[in-house]
């Protein structure tokens, strides 16, 4: 349970780091949680790690009320502490929260999880359901790819050999908007058999003005119910808006395990949904009736 | 290739050269003779290895030691001297029946230091949550959970 051998390189720029991806068989290490383990078992043997810990600029985090955009380097913790995040995207916490423990939040870093892309994880669910913009670095320069472009599956980035994810940006939902992310997990902290994170507007009536739904866990990468999103604008919250949501579960792909069959998996995602849904759209309705 | 590192381990700074491979556990245990953090699993599911990183709870056997180079480290040992009185944590564990074999004691005070350093007044599910990721075979944890609380009240009341 040892790592096998490999040369250690800790950058402190950028370019000095895409100059040292560029070495054959070269890895990033960013936190290391999901990576290490993966060392110790024996199931990778690079040749060189670059830890990109000591890039300021992989660092840096804006939080504005239009949008939000943060370096690939922050640690989990530091986000889910965060008070502006919890202010203008309060999911982030209540999604954060549910990741790992918190020795694991303490080291690992919002780029690894979004570059290991484990298909329960809750950072890739979180950059789907936000709408994120990955932002790529290599030596030939700067690119941007959806979140929907980026994963692509299961431990499945899309990244090309020497990119480097460098930020992550997402657009802010107005101030009042509903929120909820659950998920089930066998045991805390254990890798969830299904997730469901919502964002949601209501309108003056309290009718569904906007939104959006990603389930986590099912199959090989966290996918978004863009047609039950759109189904239920105008719709008002209650049971019956809720059972018309969870019924486009059933038509999502899921891989069963040793753990939960397919069935079982989506049978909790429809509990989740309804049960993210409900407290979603009562947050937002709260927040009108304050307003 | 060998590195050539420092790390202040319980306020000693101790310069070594060592493989890059090689976990940040291994280095306390191995290199410096501090056997007291303890690996389970080596694989970030057990917790029992768990230490402060420049007063962060972290998991050593998912971190190398080539990347704590300059870092402050906090291990069990720094809790408490011999001959000295324990630390209010270690002496509500023993009162509390805390620990039978003792093996996860070590990655369970470090994590609950930590809580501890960020709040003197948990609640049981505060301590629950955190203890979250530390596996303990041994007592049921509800002994731990009243050590914590214990340890709570005794440092808010040596506050005052
Ligand atoms: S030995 Fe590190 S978590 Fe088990
Ligand atoms: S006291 Fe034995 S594992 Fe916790």
């Amino acid at each position: 349970m040892k790592a096998p051998p490999f040369d250690y390189h800790r950058p402190a720029s950028l370019r000095d780091a895409l100059l040292l991806l560029k070495q054959p068989d070269a890895r990033i290490l960013a936190g290391g949680q999901s990576l290490v383990p993966m060392l110790n078992f024996r199931l990778l043997a690079p040749q060189h790690l670059v830890d990109l810990s000591q890039i300021d600029q992989l660092q840096t985090c804006v939080i504005t009320s239009e949008k939000i955009r943060i370096g690939a380097m922050k640690s989990q913790r530091e986000l889910e502490n965060s008070a502006e995040l919890a202010r203008v995207a309060p999911i982030f916490p209540e999604a954060i929260r549910q990741i790992g423990h918190r020795q694991t939040r303490n080291r690992g870093t919002i780029g690894g999880s979004l570059c290991h892309l484990d298909p329960s994880a809750e950072l890739p669910t979180l950059a789907l359901l936000h709408d994120a913009i990955f932002e790529i670095a290599s030596t030939e320069g700067v690119r941007h790819a959806s979140a929907q472009d980026f994963i692509l599956g299961a431990m499945n980035p899309a990244l090309e050999e020497g990119e480097i994810l460098t930020h992550v940006e997402m657009p802010v939902w107005r101030p009042g908007h509903g929120f909820a992310f659950l998920e089930h997990a066998r045991r805390a902290g254990d890798f969830a058999l299904a997730s469901a994170g919502i964002l949601v507007a209501v309108d003056s009536d309290g009718r569904i003005a906007r939104l959006a739904i990603c389930i986590g866990g099912l199959g090989d990468r966290p996918i978004r119910l863009a047609a039950a999103e759109s189904e239920l604008i105008g719709a008002m919250p209650g049971k019956d808006m809720f059972d018309r949501a969870a019924a486009h579960i059933a038509a999502l792909p899921a891989e069963g395990s040793i753990h939960a069959s397919a069935a079982y998996k989506r049978r909790i995602a429809e509990t989740l949904l309804k049960r993210a849904l409900e407290t979603a759209c009562a947050r937002a309705a709260h927040m009108v009736s304050v307003a | 290739m060998m590195k050539q590192i420092s790390i202040n381990v319980n306020g000693v700074t101790h310069t070594r050269s060592v493989e890059p491979r090689v976990s940040l556990g291994d280095f306390l245990r191995h290199e410096i003779g501090l056997t007291g953090t303890h690996f389970g699993c080596e694989h970030g599911v057990c917790g029992a290895c768990t230490i402060l990183v420049n007063g962060v709870s972290m998991r050593s056997c998912l971190m190398f030691a080539v990347q704590a180079d300059g870092c402050k480290v906090e291990t069990v040992e720094g809790l408490s001297h011999a001959g000295a009185p324990l630390h209010p944590l270690q002496q509500a564990f023993r009162d509390q029946h805390a620990l039978q074999c003792g093996f996860c004691t070590p990655g369970m005070l470090m994590t609950l230091i930590e809580l501890l350093s960020e709040t003197n007044n948990p609640t049981e599910e505060e301590v629950r949550d955190a203890i979250s990721g530390n596996i303990c075979r041994c007592t049921g944890y509800q002994p731990i959970v009243e050590a914590a609380m214990q340890a709570a009240k005794a440092m808010r009341e040596e506050k005052v």
